[in-house]
């Protein structure tokens, strides 16, 4: 890496400018040593946890590890762990599937200098539309039925988050608290509608809160493992083509570059004759239309239903696609590398995965919720990693042209 | 700003103040009267008042009271539906239903939380830090309350424990926010992770699945001996909890200190103007990381009162959202104490309506729960007049 070093005098954009031109100045100061280094900085410290409170970090960790599947990819896994590695490494891609979706969703807008915290809401109204859609027009051939249901979930989480994007755009409000408020107004209409006697309560249970069934004509193939014990669903290839659209986007495009040129100076990009209010509007659509997608993935492939209490439990993963997008640097690569790192680092520390003799399923959890507030943590203040960076860097030339004068390395 | 106005057209904005207030108040009679204990069995008294409403509130319009006026007319038509509606259901639901002094008391209990959340959200915001991380906060203070509480057996202690912790946390936002010049929206979504899992992980490794035990020493109620006997008011706040009478004391208290004294003045300037501050002699930095660390002790007691004092015991997660209602109310209320504790109490009363409305209609009880979320949306938004943060909101600020 040391070969795309910057001049010190690069890192002064660090702290100046919009979200989006933050970033850019973090993309260019430290290539992909940072954000792995801020993921080891964060695993050391869930680690310094497991210590202080009694546990061994290298068995745990360890436990994860083979929790989440992906000794599957190791050469030397024997082949009487392999099924069941399989089967983990299964559950750690299907997490992975919304988890780039929701990541892309939070990084598009990032590339607009847009914040959407919105995920959560988008996802859920995602997830109504294509349950709704799903459990109804039995009658319809599988493969309308399917593309009818995913797009409406897409376009559910698009109209969300455009609420968020025409009033950013129209009368300025802050998309940070429009999109918040926004999360929560779709977590009640949810609870509003699977309660019992709500509008859309299963037919079939009438004492359940929970919705109708996905009819087996509109759930997602599974390609790889045993449907009846949520093998792997199609949906990773729409999260993979999504990557790819997202960086054709964003790189071969004259909508990306004008996305791009808003969030890196929305006043030049006025002044270029681009119309930084429709790209407002525009990009907090596509924005939820991603995390649309994300819901309209996970009900279509291996949920089918959604009860009023996973309404609740569902809510952290706008919040996982925020830690996917800033550690994936925004970038069409990074986001997807991250987003395996923390779909294995759910699925590892999963009920389902983890070994309960060696650490408690439910403690490893919350250690991942640890592990992901630090790094989002740690992204916020990019210049601690890149502060570190340097002083490294600084030893090892041992150069004396006097400390640059970022306020971090002093 | 507003000062210029009132100068200009001096006697005109007056009345429209006042006709704005007036009609806001005849929207909630008109609904009131149809309710018990008055129990109006017919409409046209309630349509009369909401009609006077109304008109009130075009009054204000006119006179340029924009929030004043639509705030008028909401009442008015809120006031005409609920009326209708309260005619045109049983007597016996309705007393079941609304039962004032009981309703009074579930407000105040749901709004305690709300109100010490969004003080310490007005006080880190006033000096020109986000907190998007009072729900981590208030979680905070939440579990490590009832820990305290329970390690030391005194709740007094409990209460120390989670304002130390609930400073703790507010510690790192400044550090990360002020002195790292980290981006403050992110920095605080990081922490409201963190907070979750560190209290979720402490909670599960010391009580297990067993949860905290039930005999807690919780925070008491006050009994107001003379307050008891009187019939409706001895009802409604005679045997209110202690920190629901702090977090009143703290509204008035908070500004007084924001607008009647000097420090309260840098404060605000320094959320402002920090660079104009800087230059009058005032300590920028040192006071961000006060403000940002009292908001964090306010916002642990909001969560210590749900645990140590309102159920007395703690589950992973406990605070539901109630940091971002608290946000939610901070920019409802404009940035005031007085305006946030309107919004809390507000919020607090939609709450207490959701848990009692089932009697009618089960499905549409839980939709009241969206209330705060729409209302705020509906401020920022501008179409009640526009809510404005302070100057510089979420500007790290660079000494020369």
């Amino acid at each position: 890496m040391s070969g795309a070093a910057p001049a010190p005098d690069d890192l002064e954009g660090a702290s100046a400018g919009t979200p989006a031109a933050r970033l850019a100045a973090y993309v260019r100061g430290g290539g992909v040593v940072v954000p792995v280094l801020t993921a080891v900085l964060a695993f050391l410290a869930g680690g310094l946890v497991i210590l202080v409170t009694g546990h061994d970090p290298f068995s745990t960790y360890k436990a994860i590890f083979d929790g989440s599947g992906l000794n599957w990819l190791l050469p030397w896994t024997s082949s009487a762990d392999r099924p069941a590695a399989a089967l983990n490494l299964q559950q750690t891609l299907l997490l992975t599937t919304p988890l780039i979706l929701v990541g892309l969703a939070v990084a598009f807008a990032f590339r607009c200098g847009l914040f959407n915290i919105g995920g959560n809401g988008q996802y859920l109204v995602g997830v109504y539309a294509s349950v709704w859609v799903g459990s109804s027009f039995a009658g319809m051939g599988k493969l309308p039925h399917i593309l009818l249901a995913v797009l409406a979930g897409a376009l559910a989480g698009a109209a969300w988050a455009a609420i968020a994007g025409v009033l950013k755009a129209t009368v300025g409000a802050h998309e940070v608290i429009t999109t918040i408020m926004l999360n929560y107004i779709a977590l009640w209409i949810g609870a509003y509608l699977f309660q019992l006697g709500g509008p859309l309560q299963s037919d079939a249970q009438r004492s359940v809160p929970v919705s109708n069934d996905v009819v087996a004509g509109a759930r997602l193939p599974v390609f790889w493992g045993d449907p009846q014990l949520q093998g792997l669903h199609v949906g990773i290839f729409v999260s993979l083509a999504a990557l790819v659209v997202f960086w054709l986007v964003m790189n071969r495009s004259t909508i990306g570059y004008e996305v791009r040129a808003v969030g890196l100076n929305p006043e030049a990009a006025r002044y270029g004759g681009m119309s930084v209010a429709r790209n407002y509007a525009l990009v907090m659509a596509v924005s939820g239309g991603f995390a649309g997608l994300a819901g309209a993935m996970d009900i279509l492939g291996w949920e089918f239903r959604i009860a009023t209490n996973d309404i609740n439990t569902a809510t952290q993963i706008g919040f996982y696609g925020i830690a996917v997008a800033l550690l994936g640097r925004s970038t069409a690569l990074g986001t997807g590398a991250a987003a395996l790192l923390f779909g294995a680092l759910l699925s590892g520390t999963s009920q389902r995965n983890l070994d309960p003799s060696i650490f408690e399923p439910e403690l490893a959890a919350n250690l991942t919720l640890i592990i992901q507030g630090l790094v989002i943590l740690l992204v916020s203040a990019d210049v601690i990693v890149l502060g570190l960076l340097r002083q490294g860097r600084r030893v090892v030339r041992r150069s004396d042209r006097g400390s640059p004068t970022h306020e971090v390395a002093r | 700003m507003s000062t210029a106005v009132a100068t200009a057209r001096p006697t005109r904005t007056l009345s429209a103040r006042q006709a704005g207030w007036a009609g806001i108040a005849l929207g909630a009679v008109a609904w009131f009267i149809a309710l018990p204990p008055a129990l109006v069995r017919t409409p046209a008294p309630s349509l009369v008042l909401a009609a006077a409403a109304v008109g009130g509130g075009a009054w204000a319009l006119r006179g340029g009271e924009r929030r004043l006026g639509w705030g008028a007319i909401a009442a008015g038509v809120a006031g005409a539906a609920g009326a209708v509606a309260a005619t045109h259901s049983g007597v016996g639901h309705l007393r079941d239903v609304v039962t004032w002094s009981a309703l009074v008391a579930a407000t105040l209990r749901y709004a305690t939380p709300l109100t010490f959340g969004a003080l310490g959200g007005i006080v880190c915001e006033r000096s020109g830090v986000i907190n998007i991380a009072l729900e981590g906060m208030m979680l905070m203070g939440a579990f490590f309350g009832i820990f305290g509480a329970d390690l030391t057996g005194s709740w007094e202690l409990g209460l120390l424990v989670a304002m130390i912790a609930g400073g703790a946390l507010a510690l790192v936002h400044a550090f990360f926010a002020i002195t790292l010049r980290a981006d403050q929206i992110v920095s605080g979504t990081g922490l409201n992770l963190l907070a979750l899992g560190v209290t979720g992980y402490v909670f599960l490794d010391h009580y297990g699945d067993q949860g905290t035990p039930d005999d807690i020493p919780r925070v008491p109620d006050v009994s107001l001996p003379g307050v008891k006997s009187i019939p409706f008011v001895g009802d409604a706040v005679g045997h209110t909890n202690l920190l629901t009478w702090i977090a009143l004391l703290g509204v008035l208290a908070l500004w007084v200190y924001l607008f009647r004294t000097p420090s309260g003045l840098r404060l605000r300037s320094v959320g402002e103007s920090p660079r104009a501050a800087a230059t009058v002699g005032i300590g920028v930095l040192r006071t961000r990381y006060l403000a940002v660390v009292a908001s964090g002790v306010l916002a642990a007691l909001g969560g210590a009162y749900l645990s140590i004092a309102f159920l007395g015991s703690f589950n992973q997660g406990m605070t539901a959202g109630r940091g971002f209602i608290a946000l939610a109310a901070v920019i409802f209320g404009n940035w005031r104490p007085g305006g946030a504790l309107a919004a809390t109490l507000l919020f607090g009363f939609s709450s207490a309506l959701a848990q009692r409305l089932p009697t009618f209609s089960e499905s549409s009880a839980v939709l009241f729960q969206a209330l705060p979320y729409v209302l705020t949306l509906i401020a920022v938004a501008g179409v009640i007049g526009r809510s404005r943060p302070p100057a510089a909101a979420g500007r790290p600020y660079v000494p020369e």
